[in-house]
């Protein structure tokens, strides 16, 4: 079983301030230090300056000059905002739904079958067993179960529930549904790695406490969880915001649903508007760090990290 | 939530409680009663069920069969939150993400008691560790956690306090010292104490009455003095402090003594320290209690004497030596001589009887396993 390993009790490292920090250890982080250097420095450098170019006075289409054009920004930022806004929206109620679906199954596999291996391994194999498939294959599927002549809009009109013309694709639904369905994973394992942590003598403890089961999951078995759920909402939360497949035409999305990376992809490859789509994607990342950062601060988990 | 919360110590009676997991038995068929205020030990070897019967009681395991009284209520279908009772664990298990002083105000939290950091902070006086009301638990030494957790079940003023081997982590000294602390606070607070513990010494030394549990079951019931002085079955006899056995038929029995032909020796006991008159009985005495004679001692019907044989072993102990004396056709005795005068008080390999006074002599209801052997 190897998922088991996922979610391994190691022991907790000594705290020890390293010895030495000579030569060798420099020289283990070259790579990674070029690696970052040559992948993310420079496409963001690139990016940055890109966002800043103003449009050649040639007049052809895709073609720019450097320059220093803010303007850009507020461009985009008055041209896009309510795709700006869906994106965060997006993300914010797809990563509330992943974690109210995900926290049950992670506490299952990670106390409930704390005892039974073989149970632990397969459920653990379940959560994991989408990725042996291509995301794009498995949003496309999903395209095809909820496409206008399928049985679920059929029944759904039979049922009188929908009428002659409603439909799912291309709705709100069925992109945060999409979006839900892809990120279940990434939010599951890391709950499940701080669950299957929990010392379950503090759950006794709770109990022997005068607290009734709903108090001591409140006040000992989630915030014990916290990290994990710091971490799974996060790893959810912040490729939600850039998802551009999920919610584009081709797959579940419609007009009425684009989010930044459609807007995004669309000025890159379609209209060739690299200024715009550049200032976007520096202002989505900037909008992520400051997020993600006022949320870790206010979740506290430095303490419990 | 309307659980009554004692300011005393109530009595707890487990009425044929038996206690089965998958592929063996727990507890077996076990009636006990402790009465309120109390210090009772359960004492028994790892896996005897001693802290299956305390997670009972907690609730957190319920019993297959029997009922559990606390204070003449029955409370065997109510959850743990629901009972009066709080547990001092062995591992402590106290809550990593809060301070010393939440930890101890938890359990008044959750029955919203007033004022309940005050009371924490008195509870925490009273272990001595109100300077560390605001660490957290994992900050703290092993024999400081200890005291949080003491304090963390104290301060609820259970009817009845269960401690699962909670000196096990420390080390002999802080063990000691923790001994004389829990027994202090005890007779201090008067609440009812269960402690489940291995330690022979740990339970004669603390507990007001012990029980010696074994497989399952309570093997023997009572003060520690009684205890140790009239074992009844030979697990007993072994498990608290050591013992001689020697095995034979009854050769005589009145309303005074009982003898026995062990290997062509006559031993005699009292006929009131004797279980069992009849057939095969084992006859015991305390190591401590047998004195050793370099010439042969004049037979007598108030000593038992078995010799002449030879020292094979003697371990200084500080206080006393235990002495190994090896007597052919019989076996090994063990004897216990105080360091009052020259020490050792016999040589290795020197020739010497043993001897022991009637009256100290006792006889157990059962054979130890192996029946036949001398120890």
């Amino acid at each position: 079983m190897a998922f088991v390993a996922l979610g391994g009790s190691a022991p907790e490292a000594v705290q020890q301030a390293p010895r030495k920090t000579g030569r060798v250890a420099l020289l283990l982080l070259l790579p990674g230090m070029s690696y970052l250097a040559l992948f993310f420095l420079t496409p963001f450098v690139s990016l940055v300056l890109t966002s800043l170019k103003q449009p050649d006075p040639s007049g052809v289409i895709g073609r720019y000059d450097f320059g220093f054009e803010l303007g850009n920004y507020a461009y985009a930022v008055t041209q896009y905002l309510p795709q700006i806004l869906r994106s965060f929206s997006f993300a914010l109620v797809a990563t509330v739904i992943a974690l109210a679906v995900s926290y049950p199954i992670a506490y299952f596999i990670a106390v409930k079958a704390r005892n039974k291996p073989l149970l632990k391994g397969l459920l653990l194999t379940l959560v994991v067993a989408p990725f042996f498939i291509s995301m794009l294959l498995r949003t496309f599927a999903w395209k095809q179960i909820f496409s206008n002549d399928s049985w679920i809009v059929n029944t759904l009109k039979d049922l009188g529930v929908f009428g002659a013309d409603s439909y799912i694709i291309g709705t709100n639904f069925a992109v945060i549904f999409g979006l839900v369905y892809n990120f279940i994973p990434f939010m599951t394992l890391p709950i499940f790695s701080s669950l299957d942590r929990l010392d379950l003598r503090l759950v006794e403890a709770g109990a022997d406490l005068y607290a009734n089961p709903a108090t001591t999951f409140r006040k000992i078995t989630f915030p014990l969880s916290l990290p994990g759920v710091i971490s799974g909402t996060l790893l959810t939360f912040i490729p939600i915001s850039g998802d551009y497949v999920v919610a584009s035409r081709d797959f579940l999305g419609g007009p009425e649903t684009a989010m930044m990376g459609n807007v995004v992809e669309a000025n890159f490859l379609r209209i060739q508007d690299y200024p715009t789509a550049s200032a976007l994607s520096v202002m989505l990342m900037a909008a992520i760090v400051l997020l993600v950062s006022a949320y870790v601060r206010k979740s506290g988990t430095e303490d419990l990290l | 939530m309307t659980t009554d919360f004692a300011a005393q110590g109530a009595d707890l009676e487990l009425v044929g409680i038996r206690k089965e997991f998958p592929g063996f038995v727990a507890v077996e068929n076990l009636d006990l009663k402790i009465p309120a205020g109390e210090f009772f030990a359960l004492l028994g070897p790892s896996g005897c069920g001693k802290t299956t019967t305390l997670r009972m009681i907690a609730g957190l395991e319920s019993p297959t069969q029997g009922q559990i009284l606390i204070g003449g209520k029955n409370v065997t279908d109510q959850k743990p939150h629901q009972r009066t009772v709080n547990t001092v664990f062995q591992n402590y298990a106290l809550f990593p993400h809060m301070s010393v002083l939440e930890n101890v105000a938890f359990g008044l939290r959750q029955r919203k008691v007033s004022d309940p950091v005050a009371k924490a902070q008195a509870a925490l006086d009273m272990v001595e560790l109100n300077h560390l009301a605001q660490r957290r638990p994992q900050q703290l030494s092993g024999g400081q956690q200890q005291r949080v957790a003491l304090a963390r079940a104290l301060v609820n003023r259970p009817a009845l306090l269960l401690l699962d081997e909670p000196l096990g982590a420390l080390d002999l000294k802080l063990r000691r010292q923790m001994q004389i602390e829990l027994k202090a606070i005890q007779i201090e607070v008067g609440l009812t104490f269960m402690h489940v513990t291995h330690d022979q010494e740990e339970a004669m030394d603390m507990a007001d009455t012990v029980a010696v549990m074994n497989q399952g079951r309570i093997e023997q019931m009572g003060a520690p003095e009684k205890l140790y002085d009239r074992p009844k079955t030979a697990f007993v006899a072994k498990f608290l402090g050591q013992s001689n056995i020697f095995v034979g038929e009854v050769a005589e029995a009145d309303s005074t003594k009982v003898s026995i032909s062990f290997k062509g020796h006559k031993l005699t006991a009292p006929a009131e320290r004797v279980e069992k008159s009849q057939g095969k009985v084992a006859f015991g005495v305390r190591p401590e209690k047998t004195m050793f004679h370099e010439s042969q001692p004049q037979a007598s019907s108030d000593v038992n004497i078995l010799g002449p044989g030879t020292i094979t072993d003697i371990r200084f102990t500080g206080v006393s030596n235990q002495y190994q004396i090896d007597i052919p056709e019989i076996g090994e005795l063990t004897v216990f001589a105080q360091n009052v005068g020259k020490s050792p008080v016999v040589e290795l390999g020197a020739e010497v009887w043993v001897s022991w006074r009637v009256e100290h002599g006792f006889g157990l209801a059962d054979l130890p396993s192996g029946e036949e052997d001398t120890e």
